[in-house]
């Protein structure tokens, strides 16, 4: 949580010393090798193959940018990270906000709740929706019984969204969170005093400075979602694929490389475009100063 | 102020946010205590049978001790990679330096699909699928950010002129970094090492491409576990990496919040 916030920040932390500049750096080569063995050479050998597999050329994009089925799945992808995004966020905006009313102890409580999922291991999780939600799971019996009748929910995207929601609402509540509390709450008061109904004083004063809190949730929560696999694996349907899930079969399974890469990096394109707008966020956010 | 019906619907909403929240658990928990072979919820009769069948069937105790092994030898090599890294960028005064924390940190964003296929490439290349060797490294790249953030937030934390002491007092530059600085951080670094072995201890996507049927770690053998059988020794599974990881995880937080203390 805080490790998603901190990425903007650089380490500029501790006291630098003038002139100490060559002494400490080589502490950082062995993990920069590792790095650059393990981290940069694959994904180079990604984007290499992307270019060169089977054939020399943009083969691979092309086919991407012409094949139905590809821009399906980068559209679903897109519009499951949208919908996920918006349903954790309607549901962690009044919880975060209570968060900021109740008490230390009741505070703990609704803390502890959405830190629990965090720990849980994401295949454990995964798992536990896959009971959930089986035709026979306990969601269509509480459903059956209001009368809303069994529904197909497992091996559909309305089942990814479910699981990809409650596995990263933590990412939404937490900045949420930070930045509400750092709300000065006699702007409400004086928004009452001057006349306005709670309501719009609500709307008009408080929303609006928690709006970096949104932008920052909802970016993180989206961009995590792009690259979700084991959770649309296991809840969705092989039909309905989402683009990490198209990449493991390209590359796993039908050993087509070259498509397999040009998926990669159209994924990881969208990504860092994604997470500049982050920045650009985090950066607006400090320069409110008052907001944090 | 906000009126009182608002407040209890507030109320009421959270509540229930905060059950589907804990769901997960709430389920898989009873039904690793199931008495059936099925995983239908909630379970009719009670049995720790399923935990029986997963201490006693190889599949699940070989990727239990591959789970155990790989994480404990991540937690070492992160650490010892991640410290030193962290040292080097809370002092380094260098540019290139400051540049490399966002490298370090990349592999937290990058989406792990696309760090699998380039490490499946590379591994297939020098015949490195299925090995230790493998897992272990590939974890520790993962890993990295994880330990890099907590000990560089201690190391900012500390204060250098301890050190200079030392250094006054006729220490070594190392002897003063080993008997000062190291201490002092501890905290940090432990936290570090609990949450390197958890992100490898938890890691599916790059392990499902880098595994052989000689080395499978407990996540990938859960994931062919969950599209293949329905027998309930998965929930016993989960059941225990639950209990397991958020052990692990309130041991790193104390850590960290005796390190705050520290300061």
């Amino acid at each position: 949580m805080t490790a998603l916030i901190e990425i903007a920040s650089p380490a500029t932390g501790g006291r630098p010393r003038k002139g100490a500049g060559g002494r400490w750096g080589w502490l950082l080569l062995p993990s920069l090798v590792l790095l650059a063995v393990l981290f940069l050479v694959p994904l180079g050998l990604m984007v290499w193959r992307s270019v060169s597999e089977p054939t020399p050329g943009a083969a691979n994009y092309s086919w991407f940018f012409t094949s139905d089925v590809a821009l399906a799945t980068l559209v679903r992808t897109l519009t499951v990270g949208a919908v996920v995004t918006l349903v954790t966020l309607v549901l962690s905006y009044p919880y975060a906000y209570l968060m900021t009313v109740v008490g230390a102890r009741a505070r703990i409580w609704l803390t502890l709740l959405v830190l629990l999922p965090f720990w849980t291991s994401l295949m454990v999780r995964t798992f536990a929706w896959v009971v959930l939600l089986q035709d026979s799971g306990v969601v269509n019996q509480i459903l059956g019984t209001v009368g809303l009748g069994p529904l197909q929910l497992i091996r559909t995207p309305t089942g990814v969204v479910i699981g990809m929601s409650q596995v990263l609402m933590p990412f939404m509540v937490l900045p949420l969170y930070a930045v509400m509390s750092g709300i000065d709450r006699r702007l409400l008061d004086a928004a009452q005093g001057m006349g306005a109904r709670p309501a719009i004083a609500f709307l008009r004063v408080f929303v609006p400075l928690s709006l970096p809190g949104v932008g920052a949730g909802a970016l993180t929560v989206f961009i995590t979602s792009l690259g979700f696999y084991v959770t649309p694996a296991l809840l969705g349907s092989p039909d309905q694929a989402l683009i990490s899930q198209q990449i493991f079969t390209q590359v796993n399974g039908l050993l087509a490389w070259g498509r397999g890469g040009a998926m990669g990096v159209v994924l990881l394109a969208v990504t860092l475009v994604l997470l500049g707008l982050v920045g650009v966020v985090l950066r607006l956010t400090r320069g409110r100063g008052g907001a944090r | 102020m906000r009126t009182a019906p608002a407040r209890i619907a507030l109320w009421a909403f959270s509540v229930l946010v905060g059950l589907w929240l804990i769901a997960p658990t709430l389920v898989v928990i009873p039904l690793s205590f199931t008495d059936k072979a099925s995983l239908v919820f909630p379970p009719s009769g009670w049995s720790t049978h399923w935990y029986t069948n997963f201490f006693t069937d190889p599949r699940w105790t070989e990727a239990l001790f591959s789970s155990l092994q790989v994480g404990a030898l991540v937690a070492v090599v992160a650490t010892a990679l991640g410290t030193a890294a962290a040292i080097a960028l809370t002092r380094s005064g260098s540019r290139w330096v400051k540049a490399s924390y966002g490298l370090l940190l990349a592999p937290m964003i990058v989406p792990t699909v696309v760090v699998a296929i380039g490490v499946y490439a590379l591994f297939l290349q020098y015949n490195l699928l299925g090995t230790l060797l493998g897992f272990v490294t590939a974890h520790t790249v993962l890993a990295l950010p994880f330990v890099i953030i907590p000990v560089t937030a201690s190391l900012r934390g500390f204060d250098r002129r301890l050190e200079d002491a030392a250094l006054i007092c006729g220490a070594t530059r190392w002897g003063a970094i080993r008997q000062v600085t190291l201490p002092l951080i501890a905290p940090g670094v432990v936290s570090g090492a609990l949450f390197a072995f958890v992100t490898s201890f938890d890691e599916v996507v790059v392990s499902l491409f880098i595994q052989s049927p000689y080395l499978q770690t407990l996540p990938v053998r859960m994931f062919a576990s969950v599209t293949r059988d329905t027998d309930p020794t998965i929930a016993a599974a989960a059941t225990l990496i639950i209990v397991f990881t958020t052990v692990l995880v309130l041991a790193a937080t104390f850590a960290t919040a005796r390190r705050n203390r520290v300061r």
